[in-house]
């Protein structure tokens, strides 16, 4: 994967950078608006994260511009603005994700993963598999090792949405953003309780443990084998 | 003396002088018009008069001659009135008639005199001012003048009556008007006066001071009233700044030290990489801690001062109520607490969804976190309801509630019960859920649950 960091705080950028590369990602970067703007039209790259407030080019009018141009790369937009409306404001330029500063990396990097992988990837599959365990999207049913597994409404969203995701790191902000579209910080770790009751239904009783807890980062859902 | 031109620049003084001016205008023209218009109808009266007497006396001349004539006028002269008669030889010597003299060139010429002219009466004394008249005169074919005419005392007595009393009127509302001006416009000022020396106390740095309010309600108070509202916001917003300086000073600075002291502790201690690692674990976990807080905090001061109210829509209150307990109902359920709801269907607010379930999962979380520790029947109750025309969404559980004296004090920022300090929480969420109901217009109302002898807190978020 190849990714465009448009961050002005060098600092910040050089620990992306090197941060991103340990993780397997090509990194370019740009201090300020106009080369970020520069470099999104000229390259192809498979997710950008840009910075709100940059020198030179606002980071949002970089966001429309491109959308404007028809460059559809998903775009996750960083900005030490995190209440409600900015985000919104973010959204509607053109953004695909939003994240405030301060971040940990590991949601960056789960968010762009996830962005990166995104394209065209599993919407059309009907039926997410991962080792022995099935969810049909049409049916609302779960099977695992051909049994069936009984899940409340909100439990087979949840599923969906870390089977969509297999084998990435989902943090428990995304979880909580896209299974019940809430932005906040829940204080207590309710996401959690969530995926302990999602697990005892989904492993208690088989071999393999799929979902495991990612420490400092999240849940990831994958096999082994 | 600066103070009479601070009364002279006061609007009151302004408008009035302004009003008084136009007014005495009108009136000087209003005299001037009636006074012309009676004068001009007694003018007319006057022609009106002399014509009639001369007519009989032209059916004397014509039955009688000069002789029957000058019997007549001379007769007329006699009566005590206001008409004058003269009848004249051709060289001009008066031969009959009640005028001593007259002004000189009146009997040269025929017809109306253009003016009135003065004459003298026989019996007026010698050295008084003559007397103003109109007259007619006529030539008869011998060549003798006749000169009949009226007296225009009256007239003009009249005039210089209603001139006059008029004048005296202008003059009353003149002096009136201006101690009026005085008083009311010395009141103004007064009221303007303590309203900044109010407001240079208020510019010094002290906000609890109000600008005077007399009580009167007229505009002066009205303004007050608004300018004090709005001074209560400032202090308000003011206060909460202050508030979050000193807890970001306070409540900040014990996280920050846990921080450092743990990555201190790790340095000098053993040199092991799982040691490291587990340190690094938990200062991650605390630096975390410490972003909540700080979003906490941010959010709050962001919804006070409004700036989401842009994003405000129609919201489905049942919707978020059923969402929010779904939400917790595991974590209630690890926590051993019994969670049910009664939730109205269809009930509806102009809102922030996000933010509304925000502070609704805060009142949840509290409600499970404090009742968990009733040991045996820890209950916490969700419910929605119409309550007198309010949209009422609560939580009660059965846990220790907050002792009545205390409730206003757990809403203000980092305020925790010293009973609650062993439990998480950044001593924020219910200073949220108020600065959320005061964006939404409504009110976060604590209240104890149930009956007497009973514990818990009945929490609720009214919408106006």
């Amino acid at each position: 994967m190849k990714i465009l960091v448009i961050e002005d705080d060098l600092e910040a950028a050089a620990y992306l950078i090197k941060a991103f590369n340990e993780a397997g990602i090509v990194t370019d970067h740009a201090s300020d608006g106009d080369v970020g703007f520069y470099l999104a039209t000229e390259n192809t790259y498979d997710v950008m994260v840009i910075d709100r407030m940059l020198p030179k080019r606002d980071g949002l009018s970089i966001v429309s511009e491109l959308r404007k141009k028809s460059i559809e790369t998903p775009i996750l937009i960083l900005s030490a603005l995190g209440q409600v409306d900015d985000r919104v404001t973010g959204l509607r330029a053109g953004g695909d994700d939003y994240l405030p500063k301060p971040y940990s990396f590991s949601e960056l990097l789960a968010r762009v993963e996830v962005l990166g992988r995104r394209k065209g990837m599993r919407d059309n599959e009907t039926v997410y598999k991962v080792a022995d365990l099935e969810l049909d999207r049409l049916a609302h049913e779960v099977h695992r090792a051909g049994q069936k597994i009984n899940l409340q409404p909100r439990e087979f969203r949840l599923l969906e949405y870390l089977m969509k995701h297999a084998g990435q790191v989902v943090t428990r902000t995304m979880l909580l953003e896209n299974v019940w579209d809430y932005h906040f910080d829940p204080q207590t770790n309710v996401i959690d309780v969530h995926i302990s009751r999602l697990r005892s239904k989904i492993e208690k009783g088989y071999d393999e443990a799929l979902l495991r807890t990612v420490r400092g980062a999240g849940y990831i859902l994958k096999s082994d084998s | 003396m600066s103070r009479f031109r601070a009364l002279l620049r006061t609007t009151a003084v302004r408008l009035s002088a302004l009003y008084l001016g136009l007014f005495a205008i009108s009136a000087v023209v209003l005299v001037f018009y009636v006074t012309d218009m009676t004068t001009s109808l007694l003018t007319n009266q006057t022609k009106q008069v002399v014509q009639d007497e001369l007519k009989v006396l032209g059916n004397f001349y014509r039955r009688g001659g000069v002789a029957l004539l000058i019997t007549h006028i001379d007769r007329r002269s006699r009566e005590p009135s206001a008409n004058l008669y003269t009848i004249a030889a051709p060289n001009g010597s008066i031969l009959a008639g009640n005028v001593a003299s007259l002004q000189p060139g009146i009997l040269d010429r025929q017809g109306w005199t253009e003016r009135p002219f003065s004459y003298r009466r026989f019996y007026q004394p010698e050295g008084t001012p003559g007397h103003q008249a109109l007259a007619e005169v006529i030539f008869l074919p011998n060549g003798m003048r006749v000169l009949v005419g009226r007296d225009l005392g009256e007239p003009t007595q009249f005039r210089t009556t209603i001139r006059r009393s008029l004048a005296i009127a202008l003059g009353i509302m003149v002096v009136g008007a201006l101690l009026i001006w005085f008083f009311i416009g010395r009141g103004a000022l007064h009221r303007i006066d303590r309203v900044s020396q109010a407001s240079q106390k208020i510019m010094a740095g002290d906000l609890s001071q109000r600008l005077p309010v007399s009580g009167s309600g007229d505009e002066f108070d009205r303004l007050s009233g608004a300018l004090n509202a709005m001074l209560g916001r400032i202090e308000k917003l003011n206060e909460g700044l202050r508030q979050v300086s000193d807890n970001i000073a306070h409540d900040l600075k014990t996280p920050l030290t846990r921080l450092r002291n743990r990555a201190e502790a790790a340095l000098s201690g053993a040199d092991d990489a799982a040691e490291y690692r587990a340190a690094m674990e938990d200062m991650i976990d605390e630096s975390d801690q410490l972003i909540r807080t700080f979003n906490a905090l941010l959010t709050i001061s962001r919804v006070e001062a409004g700036s989401a109210v842009a994003e405000m829509n129609d919201v489905d209150l049942s919707q978020i109520a059923r969402d929010t307990e779904e939400l917790y109902e595991p974590v209630a359920e690890e926590a051993g607490v019994q969670l049910s709801s009664a939730i109205a269907d269809g009930i509806h607010v102009s809102g922030n969804r996000e933010l509304i379930g925000q502070a609704f999962s805060n009142l949840i979380d509290n409600a499970i976190k404090y009742s968990a520790d009733n040991q045996a029947e820890a209950e916490v109750v969700i419910c929605l309801e119409n309550v007198d025309g309010k949209k009422v969404l609560s939580v009660r559980d059965n846990g220790p509630g907050i002792p009545e004296n205390r409730r206003q004090d757990v809403i203000k920022r980092f305020v925790r019960l010293d009973e609650s300090r062993s439990k998480p929480g950044t001593g924020l969420g219910l200073s949220l859920v108020e600065a959320i109901m005061d964006m939404h217009g409504g009110q976060l109302v604590l209240e104890s649950n149930g009956e007497s002898g009973q514990t818990g807190l009945h929490a609720m978020m009214v919408f106006g």
